[in-house]
């Protein structure tokens, strides 16, 4: 059997591509794209809640966003780990997130000026973010595979902390209610664009699907965050700030209104309210750590040095 | 963009638990040995997923090649004769 005949046989079969399997270099390409995304996105996504680390309410807050902040920190790692499985050098993809050559997700371009933002993250941009994550347990190429299930299962845990955290502010005073409110203003619809652009006008979502790459369309997974988040915000006792959401009992499913596409190519294009922010801190922390980094294989090389000469 | 000072990568294995062996979950970058197995418990035990780590050098690993996959494997797929389920014996016939 042929190199591409075997690769579409696993494919078809619904199996998994390992990394020394052959592939098509565009399915190597696509996935090094999307991977790198995806960890860039985890690693800027520890700058908007990492602002509060040292102004979070409470001891027990403080040790909670810290963990997931930690979270975020290891699951950037777990797919970088998965895109150097395709032949990609770690430096290299920092360069390219440092230089603007690869993407993170647009959603992080956000700024987090209260308290409620650090709720509303784990509510809102965790839960848009697990549903787009559970079908990726299930992509063809083998390392991301892996890598999402361990996502998945900690990501869980972001999201209900931040649903707690909410009630909490449900159950306080006007003010906290009211800060609530606006930070739900906020980030309901930078996160309904966290799913990407419309299926029309998805470039990369035919050839994905076909490679299982995806699994469900952007428009599909979207409704499926609304239907989910809809009811939610009724707990919460805060009105999603769209005057066209409402429950459609033909479709089963929740209308909602026309989401600002031009925002969305204007952040992608880096004039979002914090993109320049967020590279700056990136790189400067990159570049504060070089002595540490160097330092660390100097002393390992002396160590070695000794343990041959001993 | 590599310079002299990235830290070669690391392949990790975690036993789950006591009883269980070590399997491989994902690798890392560190500058030794020492240093791969406090980041390998940092990045992949925050859970209490294992009770033992092995870190090796990407490079120490030899592994199949894909490519000859039939020609290695294959050679043990006539032989069902090494299963169980190959002999028929007769039904009185208990504990065997």
């Amino acid at each position: 059997m042929d190199q591409q005949a075997h690769f579409d046989a696993v494919i078809a079969a619904d199996e998994r591509i390992e990394p020394r399997d052959w592939m098509p270099e565009k399915y190597r390409a696509t996935l090094i794209r999307q991977i790198a995304q995806h960890a860039h996105s985890e690693i800027i996504g520890m700058q908007p809640e990492g602002a509060w680390l040292t102004r979070a309410p409470s001891l027990r807050r403080k040790a909670i966003l810290l963990a997931k902040v930690q979270d975020e920190a290891g699951h950037g790692l777990y797919l970088y780990s998965a895109a150097e499985t395709l032949g990609v050098e770690r430096s290299d993809l920092l360069h390219r997130l440092h230089t603007g050559a690869q993407k993170y997700s647009t959603i992080f371009n956000y700024p987090t000026p209260e308290w409620a933002d650090v709720g509303v993250i784990g509510w809102l941009v965790d839960g848009a973010a697990i549903v787009n994550q559970v079908p990726l347990c299930r992509c063809s190429y083998g390392p991301y595979a892996r890598a999402m299930i361990r996502i998945c299962k900690e990501e869980s845990f972001h999201q209900r902390q931040g649903f707690e955290m909410l009630l909490a502010l449900r159950d306080g005073t006007d003010d906290q209610r009211a800060m609530l409110q606006n930070a739900v203003n906020r980030w309901w619809w930078p996160s309904l664009m966290m799913f990407g652009p419309p299926d029309a006008a998805s470039t990369n979502s035919a050839q994905s699907m076909a490679w299982r790459i995806k699994r469900h369309s952007n428009d599909e997974l979207r409704q499926r965050f609304v239907d989910m988040t809809a009811p939610q915000a009724d707990v919460l006792g805060v009105k999603l700030p769209d005057d066209k959401l409402r429950w459609n009992p033909e479709r089963g499913s929740y209308d909602f209104g026309e989401i600002d596409w031009d925002e969305f190519a204007r952040v992608v294009k880096g004039e979002g309210p914090c993109n320049a922010e967020r590279i700056e801190r990136r790189t400067a922390a990159h570049a504060e750590g070089a002595w540490v980094r160097e330092a660390a294989v100097a002393y390992a090389a002396k160590q070695h040095a000794q343990a041959d000469a001993a | 963009m590599n310079d002299r000072n990235d830290w070669p990568l690391w392949e990790v294995f975690v036993r789950p638990r006591r009883g269980l062996g070590h399997a491989h979950v994902g690798s890392l970058h560190a500058p030794d040995a020492t240093m791969a197995l406090r980041n390998a418990r940092d990045l992949y035990t925050r859970r209490q997923e294992g009770v033992s780590i092995w870190v090796v050098p990407a490079g120490a690993i030899t592994a199949s090649s894909p490519d000859e996959k039939d020609a290695f494997f294959d050679p043990a797929g006539d032989k069902v004769y090494r299963h169980p389920t190959f002999y028929t014996l007769p039904p009185e016939v208990d504990h065997l």
